[in-house]
C-alpha cells in the first residue's frame, strides 16, 4: 500500500521530477506501443492466413478431384458396323416351352441354349466390323481383338439373346476400347517406358495410334459409367449403376425408417415427455449416440442384423438399417432444435382456445417446424449417403457385377465403390474412374445440401 | 399373398374410419351438431380404424415370423427316418429346397424321389391350409375389432383421449429406439468380445505389445493379439491431426469471430464448413492420390524418406477434415463470451489481440477444451482416411513418417475378407470396437459436461 502510494505523492511534491518521470513513462509507452501494434498486426495476419489455409484446402480438394476425374468421363471408343453373320452365330433356335413340360425342365433346356449361344465366336463379328470399316487393317486380326474391351462380345450375345431376329442384320454399335488402350491413348502411362513395362504389345500400341489418327477410335463422352454395373474382367465398361442403385435403396430405407422414428421421438421428448430420470437418460444417450464412431454401427450391424437375425449379407436392406440407426440421432437433434424454435406463444394460444396438447403439437407447432425438420433430415440423409466404414463391415465391399433389383440383392454403394476402385490393380485407369465416382458422389451431396439450404431460405420464419 | 392381405387390411381400415365417422355424425344428429359429441367425428373414425388395424397387423406379423419354422418342421417330419438319418446338415437344406420347389409346382430338373414327392404334397396341402387360415384369422380379427369399436361409439364416449393416448404411446416407443440402439451396441459388442476373451486372455489383449493375429483358416487362436501397437498408432495419427486442426481451426474461429467483416464471415464460414460435409472416403482418396505422393516428393527433396502411406499423411488429412469441427465449435464458444469482458479490457487500453489472448481465450478456455476433446474423439473413431492412407503396419514405433496401423484399420481388416465369424481373428474386432466405443464415449461425456458447464456460466 505504502510503496504504491509514494510515487504519486513524490510527484506532487516535486513538479520537476514528476515531469521527468511522466516523460519517461510516455517514452516507455510509446516504444512499447509500436511493439504492441506490431504484435497486433502479426496476430491478425496469423488469423487471416489460417482462414486462407482453410479455404485453400477446400479449393485444393475440389480442384484436384475435378482435375483427375473429369477427363475420365470421356473414353476411347469406336463406332463399328456389326453384321450379325448367321454363319458365325450357329446355335440352335430359341427353345419354346412344350406342353406338359415342368418349369424346371424347360429352364434346364433354356440354360443349355444360352450356353450354346455363349460359345459363339462373337469377337469375330466385332473384328469383321472393324475390318469392314477400314480394309487396310485386315491382316491384323489378333491385334484388333485386343483393341476393344472384352465384355463387348457378351453385349452382342445379350443383344441376340434378347432379340434373335437380329441375326442376319447389320447394326452400328458403339464399342468401347480396352482399358489399357484408353490409358495409352489418353497418355496416362509414360509412353517412353520400355516394352516389357508396357501393358500392350508394340503392335497394338501402333495400331491404336493409327486408328486414333484415322478417327476410327474417338474420345467420346462415356454414358457407360452411369448405366453399367461394376466389372472386373472388362474394366473399361465398369460403371456405377449398381452402386447408385444400392445407395438409392439404402437412402429410401433411411428416409422411411430414420426420419419418421426420429421426428416422432423428437416430438415426444420435446413436447410430451415428463421431466424425469428416464427422459434424462434418453437425452444423454441420444447426444452420445450422435458422437459414436460410425464404424461401431457397422459392428452392431454385423453382430445383430447379420450374425443374429441372419439377414442377407451385402444387402442394401442391412446397410439401410445400419445407416438409419446412425442417422437417427442427427434427425432427433435437428428436429428438437426446430421444435424449440417455435415460440411458446403459439402453443399457449392453441391451448388457450381449448386444443388438447396433441392437437396443439400436430396442428400448430409441427407445421411451423417442418422447414427446419426437412433441412435436418436432408443433411442426415446426405451424411448417410457418404458413409463408408459401417458398410464395409456388413459385407458391402464384395464385388457385385449386377444392378440390384430389390433391397435384398447383393449390392455395393457409391462410397464403397470408390473404395473398391481406388484399390484396383489397374491404377492408371482406375485413378480416373475413382475420381469420377467421387465427382458423382460429391455432386449428389452438393445437390442434397443445396436443397436443404434452399428449403431453409424459402420457408424460414423469423419470430 | 401377404401384399394382398395388407391391401385388404388397408381397405378395411379405410372402411372402419368411414364407419366410425358416419356413426358419430349420426349421433350428432341433424345439422351436424358436434357439440353433442365428446370428441370431433374424426376421432371416432380414427379410433375404430385403430381397433380394426392394430390387432390384425400384429397377428399378421407374428404369423409371418412363425410360419416358415412350422413349414420346415412339416417337411422334416415327412422325410422317412431311414433317409433323414443318412443326411448331414447341408444336404438337409438342399432337400428342403427341392421339396419346396416341387410343392410350388416349379419342379426339379432331375427325377424326384417318391418320398420327396410325398413330402411336397403334404407341404403343399399344409401351405394351402395355412394361407387360408391366415387370411381368415387376420380378416376376422380386423372385423371383430371394427365391430367392437363401433359398438362403443356413443355421444359421451371419450374417443379423442383414447386416440391421443395411442399417439403418445407410439411416440414414446419411437424414442425408445435410440435407447435400444445403445443397448444393442453395448450388448452385441460385449457378448462378442466375451467370446473373444474365451480364446485370448484380457491381459494379453490389453497389455500385449505385439499384433499378429494370424489367419482364421488355422481355426485356433495362434498368434498374438496385443492392443498396444494399434492404440499407439491411433494416438499418433490423432495427435498429428490435432496438431494440424487445432491451431488452424482456433485461429480461423478467432479471426472470423473478432476481426472479419460480416460480409467476409458470411461466405468464408460456410465455405470452410464445406470441409465437414465431405465424405471421409473422399479424404482418404485425396490423401492417397495427392497428399501422400506430395509428402514423399517433399521428403525426397530434403533427403528424408517419407512413405506415401504414413501416419503423417493420414494425420495431416484427418487434420484438414476436423478443421471446420474445431473452428465452428470454438466460434460458438468465443461468441458466447460476454461483450462486457471485451469492453472492459479494451477500455483499459489493451489492443484487440491482447484482449483476445488475455481475456477472451482464458474465459472461453473450458469450452475450447471441450471442443478439442470432441475433435479428438472424432479423430480416434475415424476410419476411411486411415484405412487408405496410414498403411497397415502394426508395430510399436515412434516414427510418424512410416506406415502405422490403428484400431479402426484393424477392425476393418479383421471383419472383411474371408474370415470365419466365430474365429478369434474375427471376434477380436468386437473387442477392439468395444475399446474404441469406451474411449470415445468417455471423451464425449467429459467434453459435453465441460461445454454444458461453460454454457451455464454465462447464461
Amino acid at each position: 500500500m505504502s510503496t504504491s502510494n509514494t510515487s504519486p505523492m513524490d510527484q506532487a511534491r516535486d513538479p520537476r521530477a514528476s515531469a521527468e518521470l511522466r516523460e519517461k513513462r510516455k517514452q516507455k509507452i510509446a516504444s512499447s506501443l509500436a511493439k504492441r501494434h506490431r504484435k497486433e498486426k502479426m496476430f491478425r495476419i496469423f488469423g487471416f492466413s489460417a482462414v486462407i489455409t482453410g479455404l485453400f484446402f477446400v479449393v485444393l480438394l475440389f480442384g484436384s478431384i475435378l482435375a483427375k476425374g473429369l477427363p475420365a468421363f470421356w473414353q476411347s471408343s469406336m463406332t463399328v458396323p456389326v453384321y450379325f453373320d448367321p454363319t458365325i452365330i450357329n446355335a440352335g433356335a430359341k427353345p419354346i416351352k412344350k406342353a406338359g413340360e415342368s418349369p424346371a425342365h424347360f429352364q434346364e433346356r433354356f440354360i443349355a441354349w444360352q450356353t450354346e449361344m455363349g460359345m459363339v465366336d462373337w469377337d469375330a463379328l466385332i473384328v469383321n466390323g472393324l475390318i469392314a470399316k477400314d480394309p487396310s487393317i485386315a491382316s491384323q486380326r489378333d491385334e484388333l481383338g485386343s483393341l476393344y474391351t472384352s465384355s463387348e462380345a457378351y453385349r452382342l450375345r445379350d443383344l441376340v439373346l434378347a432379340d434373335p431376329a437380329l441375326i442376319g442384320q447389320k447394326k452400328d454399335l458403339n464399342i468401347l476400347a480396352d482399358a489399357n488402350v484408353d490409358v495409352w491413348l489418353a497418355g496416362n502411362i509414360d509412353r517412353s517406358l520400355p516394352d516389357d513395362q508396357q501393358q500392350l504389345s508394340s503392335e497394338v500400341r501402333q495400331l491404336a495410334d493409327d486408328l486414333k489418327a484415322k478417327g476410327v477410335i474417338q474420345n467420346t463422352f462415356n454414358t457407360n459409367i452411369f448405366t453399367n454395373p461394376d466389372s472386373r474382367s472388362s474394366p473399361a465398361t465398369s460403371g456405377l449403376a449398381g452402386a447408385i442403385m444400392g445407395s438409392l435403396f439404402m437412402m429410401l430405407i433411411v428416409i422411411f425408417i430414420s426420419i419418421p422414428i426420429g421426428v416422432a421421438s423428437a416430438i415426444y421428448l420435446e413436447e410430451f415427455a415428463p421431466k424425469n430420470f428416464i427422459t434424462d437418460v434418453v437425452e444423454v444417450n441420444i447426444n452420445n449416440l450422435a458422437a459414436v464412431p460410425s464404424i461401431v454401427f457397422g459392428l452392431l450391424g454385423a453382430a445383430i442384423f447379420i450374425g443374429w437375425m441372419h439377414l442377407p449379407i451385402s444387402a442394401p436392406l442391412v446397410g439401410g438399417l445400419v445407416l438409419s440407426l446412425m442417422t437417427l440421432p442427427t434427425v432427433i437433434i435437428t428436429t428438437r432444435a426446430s421444435l424449440k424454435a417455435v415460440p411458446p406463444s403459439i402453443r399457449q394460444a392453441a391451448l388457450g382456445l381449448g386444443a388438447s396438447r396433441v392437437q396443439t403439437v400436430f396442428h400448430h407447432v409441427l407445421p411451423l417446424a417442418i422447414p427446419g425438420i426437412l433441412t435436418g433430415a436432408i443433411i442426415g440423409v446426405a451424411q448417410a449417403l457418404g458413409e463408408t466404414a459401417p458398410l464395409l463391415l456388413i459385407g458391402m465391399s464384395a464385388f457385385v457385377a449386377s444392378v440390384p433389383a430389390t433391397p435384398l440383392d447383393q449390392s455395393t454403394a457409391l462410397p464403397v465403390q470408390i473404395f473398391l476402385w481406388q484399390g484396383n490393380e489397374l491404377r492408371n485407369f482406375f485413378e480416373g474412374r475413382t475420381a469420377a465416382a467421387i465427382i458423382v458422389l460429391l455432386a449428389l451431396m452438393v445437390g442434397l445440401n443445396s436443397l436443404a439450404i434452399w428449403l431453409r431460405k424459402k420457408f424460414e420464419v423469423r419470430w | 399373398m401377404n401384399l394382398l392381405l395388407i391391401g385388404v387390411l388397408l381397405a378395411l381400415i379405410a372402411v372402419a374410419y368411414q364407419i366410425g365417422l358416419s356413426k358419430s355424425r349420426n349421433l350428432a344428429g341433424k345439422g351436424n351438431n358436434s357439440a353433442k359429441l365428446h370428441s370431433r367425428p374424426g376421432y371416432y373414425g380414427a379410433l375404430v380404424a385403430l381397433w380394426c388395424g392394430i390387432p390384425a397387423f400384429l397377428i399378421l406379423l407374428v404369423w409371418n415370423i412363425v410360419e416358415p419354422n412350422i413349414l420346415r418342421h412339416v417337411v422334416l417330419a415327412n422325410i422317412p427316418a431311414n433317409i433323414a438319418a443318412t443326411l448331414d446338415q447341408a444336404s438337409i437344406e438342399v432337400l428342403i429346397d427341392r421339396v419346396q420347389a416341387i410343392a410350388s409346382g416349379f419342379g426339379v430338373s432331375d427325377q424326384a424321389a417318391a418320398y420327396e414327392i410325398a413330402a411336397a404334397q403334404q407341404l403343399a396341402k399344409i401351405e394351402n391350409i395355412s394361407s387360408f387360415a391366415k387370411l381368415a384369422v387376420v380378416i376376422c380379427a380386423a372385423l371383430a375389432g371394427l365391430v367392437l369399436a363401433k359398438k362403443r361409439v356413443a355421444q359421451q364416449f371419450r374417443a379423442r383421449n383414447q386416440v391421443e393416448k395411442t399417439i403418445n404411446v407410439a411416440l414414446a416407443l419411437c424414442s425408445g429406439v435410440a435407447i435400444l440402439t445403445t443397448i444393442g451396441i453395448v450388448m452385441s459388442m460385449f457378448s462378442e468380445a466375451m467370446r473373444f476373451f474365451n480364446f485370448v486372455s484380457p491381459l494379453d489383449f490389453f497389455f500385449g505389445t505385439e499384433w499378429n493375429p494370424g489367419f482364421s483358416t488355422s481355426g485356433n487362436a495362434e498368434g498374438s493379439y496385443g492392443l498396444l501397437p494399434l492404440l499407439w498408432g491411433t494416438l499418433i495419427v490423432s495427435g498429428i491431426a490435432l496438431l494440424v486442426a487445432v491451431p488452424v481451426g482456433l485461429m480461423i474461429a478467432i479471426y472470423l469471430a473478432e476481426y472479419a467483416s460480416s460480409g467476409f464471415r458470411s461466405w468464408a464460414k460456410p465455405a470452410i464448413e464445406v470441409l465437414a460435409g465431405i465424405p471421409t472416403i473422399v479424404y482418404g482418396v485425396f490423401a492417397l492420390m495427392i497428399i501422400g505422393p506430395f509428402f514423399k516428393m517433399l521428403g525426397a527433396s530434403v533427403g528424408l524418406e517419407i512413405n506415401a502411406t504414413s501416419a503423417l499423411t493420414a494425420g495431416f488429412v484427418m487434420g484438414i477434415m476436423i478443421i471446420p469441427f474445431v473452428s465452428s465449435l470454438s466460434d460458438d464458444i468465443i461468441t458466447q463470451v460476454p461483450r462486457a469482458l471485451r469492453d472492459g479490457s479494451l477500455g483499459l487500453g489493451a489492443t484487440k489481440s491482447e484482449t483476445i489472448r488475455q481475456v477472451v481465450l482464458p474465459a472461453a478456455l473450458p469450452g475450447i477444451i471441450g471442443a478439442f476433446l470432441l475433435a479428438a474423439s472424432r479423430a480416434i473413431g475415424e476410419t476411411m482416411i486411415v484405412v487408405l492412407a496410414a498403411g497397415n503396419s502394426p508395430l510399436l514405433h515412434a516414427n510418424p513418417l512410416e506406415a502405422i496401423s490403428t484400431v479402426t484399420i484393424t477392425i476393418v481388416n479383421q471383419l472383411t475378407g474371408d474370415t470365419d465369424f466365430a474365429s478369434p481373428q474375427a471376434l477380436v474386432a468386437f473387442a477392439l470396437g468395444l475399446t474404441l466405443f469406451v474411449i470415445t464415449l468417455g471423451l464425449n461425456i467429459v467434453a459435453l459436461y465441460i461445454v454444458r458447464k461453460y454454457r451455464e456460466q454465462y447464461e
